[in-house]
């Protein structure tokens, strides 16, 4: 049983960072803008996350920074895909390895630890949160347990993660801003007919990706772990993608979607090399390369079908 | 948006400009890591041209980068985005191991050599084949599928090297070397009579193979009727398909041949440099070969070039991190991403400027409304 809770505990940990980055690229796409350089834009919050809570020793601060440098970087993608109509994959890529550069070069001139920043102390991060009750309860079986193992005891970032999706649902389907964001990524000129700027209802989301990816990079840095060390998202801002495509663009599926690569990242830590009853020793890659396979399955129809917002890469010209 | 420029600033100017944007930026930075732009820019082309040895490592990296570029190109002609080429050239180094495994002591290396380049060209073609077919049959987006498949390749290639490829578990994840019938020979004998030694710098013969397929890829784009087919499918999918052009076909034949091109880039490191299959060996080739293809416009004349740049940069690079240890290579990275976006996603920005100033010697204008989108 505690290894199980133990198990949903570290899927957990690893979902957040996935489910916060697939929430971002979920604004940007929807509203018609690809973005594939979710993994840059969270590789820089991580960065100058941790390297501005190690200065000014306030998590606070750090978090605020993190999501400084990804917003300025969706700013630049959408300067590029939005104002300059240039090509929005193209731009990611562009980001990711902007992103990659800048944070090792100055990660090493500042710090001179070969790319890390300096340990965190507890003051300089977001520490676990005990939620109420969460000791009184950890003694009723089953539904006391999976709440003070697996509910409770993660930082303000993961509930904030967790938080954001209802908030997401609420905004995309219940609100006027939501709307249009919808709206301009299925059919935009039907949004310039009716008075409303295509232009700036994209740039918001593309804002609106920078500040969650900002969020996600720093959970990593200034969260789960005690500063940034290079290359530090390993690939996530690509599962996350995945994820978002796994839940066709859905808030509410690209939680459950990221909690199961979560698991699966979860699995590859906890099991790496033991042998497991009736599989035998699990190979790793496979579990690695899952989250991939799936995405890639569901792209080619095989279980469902996930169409992707009807504007999406298509940056908008204005008739004249 | 896009009236007409001459030749000359389309393929040449344009690309310097934005070249020149992006080594301005990276200039800031390192003046923000508190070094000397001008001293940090001599040492990076010391390093890369000052000697035969660092010719020879940036001819080297820029066999590479030819492979990779003309992929990332092909495919462009076609319309179709392949930023899978890091994957398929890991594939295609696969190909390379097993026949280099399988003949090297069997047969001398003028015969290993086309095996090998069948057999990189088959893998990285069959690995990008797949997302191919998705994207024929399925509709599946090939800029997600070949990210996806990158993903998947690095988890292939870690089981079969720490797996059934390793030699022996001390030795770590790699396959054991190659005898003599895989190595690749040098290129000194092209080089010793013009008076230039290229000393231990691993460039080799499929450096001539690199460029015989950029005359090859010239050939078949801009002089053949099914390089025409492509160019059409990928200007104007709608008049493609009243020519009675097959799109299907055109996406497996020009996405399989990308895979191909990616795929026989790692002939050079695999065989010609490191004579054994090691995790790891495309070093993100694959993505540079994004920039290259940017920056020379998808053409061989302009890809040559700019993979001459690119192997530059990393041979320069690795010298300049030497002699200013605050400057790490990761600073190629950077201009890269730079590259990539003024040359790739930005390039309209210095456009329309550059339009406006031409526009008196412009060979003919279009006129605003031919529903060019772009």
């Amino acid at each position: 049983m505690d290894t199980i809770l133990q198990l949903l505990d570290l899927s957990v940990r690893s979902a957040v960072p996935l489910l916060l980055a697939a929430l971002a690229g979920l604004y940007s796409e929807r509203s018609g803008v690809f973005d594939i350089g979710l993994e840059g834009k969270m590789l820089a919050a991580a960065f100058f996350a941790a390297a501005a809570a190690a200065v000014t020793g306030s998590a606070w601060l750090g978090l605020l920074a993190g999501i400084g440098a990804s917003v300025v970087l969706a700013l630049v993608h959408g300067f590029a895909s939005i104002t300059n109509r240039g090509n929005q994959i193209v731009s990611g890529v562009a980001i990711n390895f902007i992103a990659a550069g800048l944070t090792a070069l100055l990660g090493n001139s500042w710090f001179s630890q070969g790319g890390r920043t300096p340990q965190l102390f507890a003051g300089q991060r977001f520490n676990p949160i005990d939620l109420p009750l969460a000791d009184t309860l950890a003694s009723v079986p089953l539904v006391g347990q999976f709440y003070s193992q697996v509910v409770s005891g993660h930082n303000l970032i993961a509930y904030v993660a967790f938080l954001m999706v209802p908030f997401t649902w609420w905004v995309l389907f219940r609100t006027r801003f939501g709307l249009r964001l919808r709206a301009v990524g299925e059919n935009p000129a039907a949004v310039d007919t009716a008075g409303i700027s295509v232009t700036w209802a994209r740039y918001r989301a593309v804002i609106v990706c920078g500040v969650l990816c900002g969020f996600a990079g720093a959970y990593l840095s200034i969260g789960l772990q005690a500063g940034y060390v290079k290359d530090m998202t390993a690939g996530r801002g690509f599962i996350a993608l995945a994820a978002l495509i796994f839940a066709k663009w859905r808030p509410v599926a690209v939680m459950w979607a990221c909690l199961l690569f979560g698991f699966l990242g979860a699995i590859e830590i906890r099991y790496q090399g033991v042998a497991l009853p009736m599989v035998g020793v699990l190979p790793v890659q496979l579990v690695q390369a899952l989250p991939y396979i799936l995405t890639v399955v569901l792209l080619a129809g095989f279980i469902g079908r996930a169409i992707p917002p009807r504007a999406g890469g298509i940056p908008y010209v204005k008739e004249r | 948006m896009r009236g007409e420029l001459p030749k000359w600033v389309d393929y040449g100017l344009l690309p310097l400009v934005n070249l020149v944007v992006a080594f301005l930026i990276a200039g800031v930075v390192v003046l923000l890591i508190g070094e000397n732009p001008m001293t940090a820019a001599y040492l990076l082309a010391r390093g890369a041209f000052g000697s035969g040895y660092g010719l020879g490592y940036t001819l080297f990296y820029a066999t590479t980068f030819i492979f990779t570029g003309l992929a990332v190109a092909v495919a462009f002609h076609a319309g179709l985005f392949n930023i899978g080429g890091e994957g398929q050239a890991y594939i295609g180094g696969l190909g390379v191991g097993l026949a280099c495994l399988s003949f090297d002591t069997l047969l001398p290396w003028w015969l290993t050599f086309p095996i090998a380049i069948g057999a990189a060209a088959l893998f990285g073609a069959a690995w990008a084949f797949i997302p191919a077919i998705l994207q024929a049959k399925r509709g599946s987006h090939t800029v997600i599928t070949t990210i996806m498949f990158n993903f998947i390749a690095a988890a292939v290639m870690v089981y079969l090297l720490a797996g059934p490829l390793q030699k022996s578990a001390t030795l770590g994840p790699r396959t054991r070397d190659f005898a003599e019938g895989a190595h690749l020979p040098k290129l000194d004998w092209l080089f010793s009579p013009v008076g230039i030694e290229l000393g231990s710098s691993p460039l080799n013969i499929s450096f001539l193979l690199a460029l015989l397929m950029g005359v090859l890829v010239w050939v078949l784009i801009w002089r053949m009727r099914f390089g025409y087919e492509i160019r059409t499918q990928g200007t104007n999918p709608t008049a493609a398909r009243y020519a009675g052009i097959s799109e299907t076909k055109i996406i497996l034949a020009a996405m399989t041949l990308s895979g191909a091109l990616a795929g026989m880039m790692a002939l050079n490191p695999v065989m010609g440099d490191q004579s054994r299959l090691q995790l790891e060996f495309t070093e993100g080739a694959g993505f540079v070969g994004i920039a290259v293809a940017l920056m020379g416009r998808s053409h061989p004349v302009g890809i040559v070039p700019a993979a001459i740049l690119f192997g530059a940069l990393y041979q320069g690079g690795a010298e300049l991190a030497f002699d200013m240890p605050n400057i790490t290579r990761d600073m190629i990275v950077l201009i890269q991403g730079l590259v990539i976006l003024f040359a790739g996603a930005l390039e309209h920005m210095f456009r329309p400027a550059m339009v406006r100033f031409f526009a008196p010697v412009a060979p003919r204008v279009r006129a605003a409304a031919t529903g060019d989108t772009g």
